[in-house]
């Protein structure tokens, strides 16, 4: 019989294989795991080469003081790179447009103001009265950029003021009641007694800032102002369109549809011509306003229809049972809606309205076409001045990286509410 | 209780009831929405009206029938300036829908590569793609087109540069393919034994084209009765024949033999070596259509790049492990169980970012690409003064262009959507 051998102790352990461990294993498993992989690797390492040996040097060259791009030219003398000395000498026009310099703190402060009134409905934390704020905004933002007197935003303000009164004297009426009664007392404040209150406050006290004309505004600022009265404006027009196309009743489920494939099924420049060319026939005679206030107009039901096909998707994601439960608990339409089925319905559309504001935030470009000055009109008017003529690159650089930061800050945070939103169970 | 019991049991009608009686209320509700509906709309007719007439015009399509009076850079039918504006629309509603199918396609297969690809394991590739994704995406599609024209205008080769002994630039792909700063050129297919054109009276087509369609559709079907036969053999004996060299001739051989009967060839864009260095022969793509078109491809690729990834991501891994499970290659895996159901899920948004694309088309303003909105809408409008008529059409025949897409995708959706039972 062999003698049996025994081992007594452990072997020591052994380090991994060095193919297995660190760099090496994650180069082996992430960049050249099969044949496929290694090709794909080589070429993408390529074009970033390439790329890299193209922008470096063209950035780490380019000249940011300059008089004209001629001088910019003689001082990279030859060299490959930018001539971002326009941005140095134009940044302010292409964020402002034309409007008085001395003036710019007033759309800063609004701009500033503005995640202020943003601040309570992105963070829960923050106290709720801080709303009340948020509802002064839109009137508080107006008068900071256009300025004049300060009677005009505030009496129109009081019309929603004097709405909520009104709901709050028929909130026991139950259905549509107090909806409409307000909407009444409304349009009674804004059309009867808007004017004569202004008028006493004018003349009770006549203070005021100076007075921006519209054509002054543009660049960036233009960009924001279409961009955000369009998006606040379009998700209530929005909810209403989808809860239209859900409707029981076939005649304004048929609107809502029109109205929805219709705005849907036609490109936004069509619209915004429109708005320039057309508005003036379908309004009475004589009725002439302010240009950006159409093109606001446009945008808002554009995007509305878009908002609304999303929400509509979120309605269709609630469970009949939803439905059925509001209905159980003896509560009305409006107050189902409000309470049980829209909360959850919206949360459900976040990513899809997100989408859809980033959106219409890009299509604010589209206002170029009509004349506005918005940044790409703005870079030809920086073409057509004889020191800056030739000069592409650095502009779009300039405005694309804007954008892009915007938007690419928004679909960002899009995904930390939907993570934070998530309340299913999967 | 008997007492609370309201009248209506009893059938009598009581006004209030239109309000308070939920059989009633809806109607209620309709007839008044109807009428504020009806009444807005006849507010903006009858403004509509007063305004023609205080500007002395009325409403008419009779300019349609006028002559045009101005040129198209780009036709696809026979145009000349002497033609009507009804034929101008159509020209540019024509150079309209090139430009979608054309981005439609090339957005598609850059989206769907860079959605698979960026769900790869290789790190570089998948992270090159999601800067792909991220940056076309959240920049304006304008800002692409411009930056796509300006570099189609300004950063490449004059035709001058390719001339002579020390030129500077050179034709890709054999000597057949010029990137000039004027366009593209490419070259054109050319049947010395043309079978000559059909005349429908109002356009022209050719009879070469029809006969290669006809030619295609007899192989498919062909090549449908190959497989369905191989099946039945199948189904018998248990053992599949090959088929590919069969349906390969069957796809390659008549198209052949056709183009060889017709006597196909490409005529390659020269440089004549004096004279005005301007290419000659070959097809003129020019700057604009590059531009929209590359703008629009690589704008609406991000997007689909998503929704593919999205797709793919949609299928349950249990189904990759089935599939594993049962022994089918990864290939095979991908064409049998993942693709049939990523499908599913990728095709809805799939039809809205062709229709993006094609209403996006009508960022050809940017460029001064002759697109439906340049002709109709832009010089006839100037040209006639019919800004109403005009806009009204355009816009009419935009949302049937997109109802007709929309119809057709749901057609294919409803072909591959899960048969529920």
């Amino acid at each position: 019989m062999s003698e049996a051998f025994f081992r007594t102790e452990m072997l020591p352990q052994q380090p991994p294989p060095l193919r297995e461990t660190g760099a090496v294993k994650w180069v082996r498993e992430n960049l050249i795991s099969s044949w496929l992989n290694a090709i794909l690797t080589a070429v993408s390492l390529y074009v970033v080469v390439v790329l890299l040996a193209w922008i470096v040097p063209w950035f780490w060259n380019s000249v940011w003081i300059a008089d004209s791009l001629s001088h910019c030219r003689e001082i990279l003398a030859g060299r490959s790179g930018g001539c971002f000395a326009v941005i140095t000498e134009r940044w302010l026009q292409l964020l402002f447009g034309a409007y008085p310099p001395a003036l710019y703190w007033r759309p800063i402060a609004a701009f500033v103001l503005l995640f202020v009134a943003l601040a309570p409905m992105l963070f829960t934390g923050l106290p709720r009265r801080m709303l009340w704020f948020s509802a002064a905004y839109p009137f508080l933002g107006y008068w900071l950029i256009w300025g004049g007197t300060p009677w005009f935003a505030v009496t129109a303000a009081l019309g929603f003021v004097v709405a909520g009164i009104a709901y709050r004297a028929f909130e026991t009426r139950g259905g549509a009641v107090p909806l409409i009664a307000a909407a009444a007392a409304a349009i009674v404040w804004w059309v009867f007694l808007a004017g004569a209150a202004r008028g006493a406050l004018d003349a009770a006290l006549p203070v005021g800032i100076e007075f921006v004309r519209s054509d002054r505004l543009g660049g960036f600022l233009i960009s924001m102002i279409i961009g955000v009265s369009g998006i606040a404006l379009s998700l209530p027009i929005g909810i209403l369109l989808a809860l239209g196309r859900r409707s029981d009743m076939p005649i304004v489920k048929m609107s809502c549809v029109i109205i929805i494939e219709f705005i849907r099924g036609v490109p936004l420049i069509t619209l915004l011509f429109t708005a320039s060319l057309l508005l003036n026939y379908f309004l009475p005679p004589g009725t002439n306003f302010d240009l950006i206030l159409r093109v606001i107009i446009m945008v808002t039901i554009f995007s509305a229809a878009y908002i609304a096909e999303v929400i509509r998707g979120g309605l269709a994601s609630l469970p009949r049972g939803q439905f059925e439960a509001a209905d159980s608990l003896g509560l009305d339409y409006w107050r189902a809606m409000r309470l049980i089925i829209l909360p959850q319905a919206l949360k459900v559309s976040i990513p899809g309205i997100v989408n859809t504001f980033i959106g219409l935030f890009k299509d604010t470009t589209l206002v170029v076409f009509i004349g506005l000055l918005d940044p790409l009109n703005l870079a030809n008017a920086i073409r057509a001045d004889q020191k800056w003529n030739g000069i592409y690159w650095e502009i779009y650089i300039f405005i694309g990286a804007l954008f892009f930061a915007f938007c690419f800050a928004i679909s960002r945070y899009s995904m930390y509410l939907e993570r934070r939103l998530k309340t299913d169970h999967r | 209780m008997a007492t609370t019991t309201p009248d209506y049991r009893q059938g009598s009608f009581r006004l209030s009831m239109l309000i308070y009686d939920s059989r009633y209320r809806a109607i209620t509700i309709q007839i008044v929405f109807l009428m504020l509906l009806m009444a807005g709309f006849a507010w903006l007719v009858d403004n509509t009206i007063q305004n023609l007439r205080a500007l002395g015009k009325d409403f008419s399509y009779r300019f349609l029938w006028q002559s045009a009076g101005y040129d198209i850079n780009q036709t696809l039918i026979a145009y000349n300036s002497t033609m009507s504006h009804a034929r101008a629309m159509v020209v540019g509603l024509l150079n309209t829908i090139l430009v979608a199918v054309m981005a439609c396609a090339l957005a598609t297969v850059l989206g769907v590569l860079a959605g698979v690809l960026r769900l790869s394991n290789n790190w570089i590739v998948a992270r090159l793609m999601t800067i792909y994704v991220e940056l076309f995406r959240n920049i304006p599609t304008v800002l692409w087109i411009l930056i796509f024209f300006s570099v189609m205008a300004i950063s490449m080769p004059e035709p001058r540069a390719f001339r002579g002994e020390a030129a500077t630039a050179s034709m890709l792909v054999f000597d057949s393919v010029a990137i000039t700063n004027r366009g593209v050129y490419i070259p054109e297919p050319v049947f010395d034994r043309s079978l000559g054109d059909l005349d429908l009276r109002y356009f022209k087509v050719s009879v070469d084209l029809l006969a290669i369609i006809a030619a295609l559709i007899a192989s498919s079907w062909a090549s449908g009765r190959i497989v369905a036969r191989a099946n039945r053999i199948q189904e018998e004996t248990g053992i599949r024949p090959a088929t590919w060299w069969l349906r390969l001739a069957v796809w390659v051989l008549p198209v052949a033999a056709l183009l060889s009967a017709l006597g196909f060839h490409l005529v390659k864009p020269v440089l004549p070596e004096t004279g005005i260095p301007n290419f000659q022969g070959g097809i003129h793509m020019r700057n604009s259509l590059i531009a929209l078109w590359l703008a629009l491809s690589v704008y609406t690729g991000a997007f689909i790049a998503e929704v593919v990834r999205a797709g793919i991501l949609a299928v349950n891994r249990g189904q990759t492990e089935a599939a594993v499970s049962l022994g089918l290659r990864p290939t095979l895996t991908m064409r049998l169980v993942i693709l049939p159901q990523a499908l599913r899920v990728i095709i809805p948004p799939m039809i809205s970012q062709y229709l993006n694309i094609t209403k996006n088309s009508s960022l050809a303003i940017a460029v001064g690409y002759m697109d439906l909105r340049a002709t109709l809408g832009g010089i006839t409008i100037n040209q006639t003064g019919r800004e109403l008529e005009a806009m009204l059409l355009m816009m009419l025949i935009y949302l049937a262009l997109s109802l007709t897409i929309s119809s057709l995708m749901n057609v294919y959706n409803a072909r591959v959507k899960l048969k529920e039972r």
